[in-house]
């Protein structure tokens, strides 16, 4: 049997011999049980799998093929080939403390079934979630390589891979579509070419881009989006080598700004530019920042558009009303102030905008708990939050209980 | 109070941790150079198995007099144990939560008997 040592501050490190997320979140499910999950309908707006390990088939889907050799080639080892791919400073396990980074390696699946959705399906059912939107994530970074072409190729890459040999196989995991946002017209062909297969449930945006939402360029994509009922989410990310944060010696520092600053920048632009005017039916939904920084927004945006509305012409309404129209994921939620939150909630009409988001496995997830334990939100609040929002924001026709949560 | 009986002592290496059920109580028994600890093992955050994670010396700043700052070090004093699922580090000696002390888990009493091990409950 293989056995992993992580290493600690002692020598001799941590020896962990086996690995399955079923046992991993054994108290989840309890949760799920006690919490009587069976009787909500729960919609995780935002899982991650762990694409890279797919590298080797995600490769041969790269149409460009030179792109595509250059690709390969950075892949074999021997070649000592630096990788074609960002990589991203950081430590999202926590230096090995969250364990679960590692020992996924060590987690056994059957044969003949997508190991991506096997994984998804065991924490699916461990936290009575029913349908889940996956993302990726080492190509969350995409966004910074600093060839367009690059980062268009790969992300047609796994948006093909993923929409023919992962999502046919679970109804229950769908996915918001990768877009490269440093090409305005691959953006738009992406949704052309993309937006009809089965599962696809809507298109993303990592915030990360350093392009400008209000592009003349992405009008078409934005209206093609509109046009089919699809929503646009901008997940957050961080990007250590920004000027802005160089001078952040901890990742604590970084992780806590980065995966909100991005989506301020875009969300003010996004509401500056009237976007929501020019596209009243594109539904928007700013992912993964927690909720504080929704409050701070709309507070400041509305105190500076009541002097200066006319540097903001587009608007016919003040910015928060606006960003009440938007939807939100709920996580990584800030609870612990619940006073501060109850206000958010109210701010954002959280009971129709916001979405329950698990980020599972990653190192910060919530689980569905931590809506339901909200001493503040009603029964139907919690219903709508968990799923019923996300059913009808994407349509969702399927009714019942799908997970299967393991008995104690 | 009740005796549960968690291992033999010899079980256990340098740095352990075993789990024991006593009704709907779980509780980690974790064992560091000789001295045995147990805490419930359900987090104060979301409720993850707190103490099936990894045990890890306490990350300390050091400090010059004049405030200026040297390095980072292992403490040699105060070891943590980390719940898996986010993170959460709490004080192996006292159960505390360290990013917050007012709060700490359960704490239960170990026993050794006859080379064996017990939690009381």
């Amino acid at each position: 049997m293989a056995t992993l040592n992580l290493p600690t501050s002692d020598l001799a490190g941590m020896n962990i011999e086996s690995f399955d997320t079923t046992t991993f979140l054994e108290h989840a499910s309890a949760q799920a049980r006690q919490r009587h999950l069976e009787k909500y309908f729960i919609v995780d707006v935002d899982s991650h799998h762990y694409e890279n390990a797919s590298y080797r088939d995600i490769v041969n889907y790269v149409e460009d093929p030179v792109l595509r050799h250059r690709a390969k080639s950075s892949m074999t080892r021997q070649s000592g080939a630096v990788s074609l791919f960002p990589t991203s400073y950081g430590s999202q396990d926590m230096s090995g403390r969250v364990t679960r980074y590692h020992t996924r390696a060590l987690e056994k699946t059957p044969e003949g079934h997508p190991r991506d959705l096997t994984l998804a399906q065991r924490w699916m059912d461990a936290m009575g979630v029913d349908i889940s939107m996956l993302f990726p994530t080492p190509m969350l970074n995409l966004g910074a390589h600093p060839v367009p072409e690059v980062e268009n190729q790969w992300a047609r890459a796994y948006n093909r891979w993923l929409c023919e040999q992962i999502l046919p196989h679970e109804s229950r995991v769908r996915s918001m579509l990768y877009l490269p946002f440093n090409d305005p017209e691959a953006s738009y062909k992406m949704v052309q070419d993309f937006a009809h297969y089965p599962g696809v449930s809507g298109f993303m945006i990592t915030a990360g881009h350093q392009q400008a939402v209000h592009n003349n360029a992405f009008m078409k994509t934005y209206a093609s989006l509109e046009e089919r009922g699809l929503p646009l989410a901008f997940h957050g990310i961080y990007n250590w080598d920004d000027k802005a944060f160089q001078t952040m010696n901890r990742f604590i520092s970084v992780h806590a700004l980065g995966f909100v600053f991005y989506n301020m920048v875009h969300c003010i632009n996004w509401v500056v530019n009237g976007l929501p005017e020019r596209f009243p039916n594109l539904k928007v939904i700013w992912m993964e920042s927690g909720l504080a920084w929704i409050p701070f927004v709309m507070q400041r945006m509305d105190n500076e558009y009541a002097m200066r509305s006319n540097e903001a012409p587009a608007l016919k309404m003040k910015p928060s009303d606006y960003m009440r129209q938007m939807y939100y994921s709920s996580q990584p939620m800030e609870c612990g102030n619940l006073k501060a939150l109850e206000v958010t909630f109210d701010m954002i009409n959280a009971k129709t905008q916001l979405l329950y988001a698990s980020d599972y496995p990653h190192w910060d997830f919530d689980l569905p708990s931590t809506i339901i334990d909200l001493p503040f939100l009603d029964d139907e609040g919690k219903k709508n939050v968990l799923g019923e929002t996300a059913r009808k924001l994407f349509n969702i026709k399927e009714t019942g209980k799908l997970a299967k949560i393991p008995a104690a | 109070m009740a005796e549960v009986y968690v291992g033999q002592v010899s079980e256990f290496i340098e740095t352990d941790t075993k789990i024991v059920k006593s009704g709907s109580l779980e509780i980690g028994v974790m064992h560091r150079k000789g001295e045995f600890f147990a805490y419930r093992n359900l987090c104060l955050h979301q409720g993850g198995p707190a103490c099936q994670g990894m045990i890890i010396a306490k990350v300390e700043e050091v400090l010059a007099p004049d405030h200026t700052f040297i390095a980072e070090r292992f403490s040699d004093t105060e070891i943590h144990f980390v719940c898996p699922w986010h993170g959460y580090e709490y004080d192996l000696a006292t159960g505390e939560f360290v990013a917050d002390r007012k709060q700490k888990l359960q704490k239960f009493d170990v026993v050794k008997k006859d080379g064996n091990v017990y939690v009381i409950v």
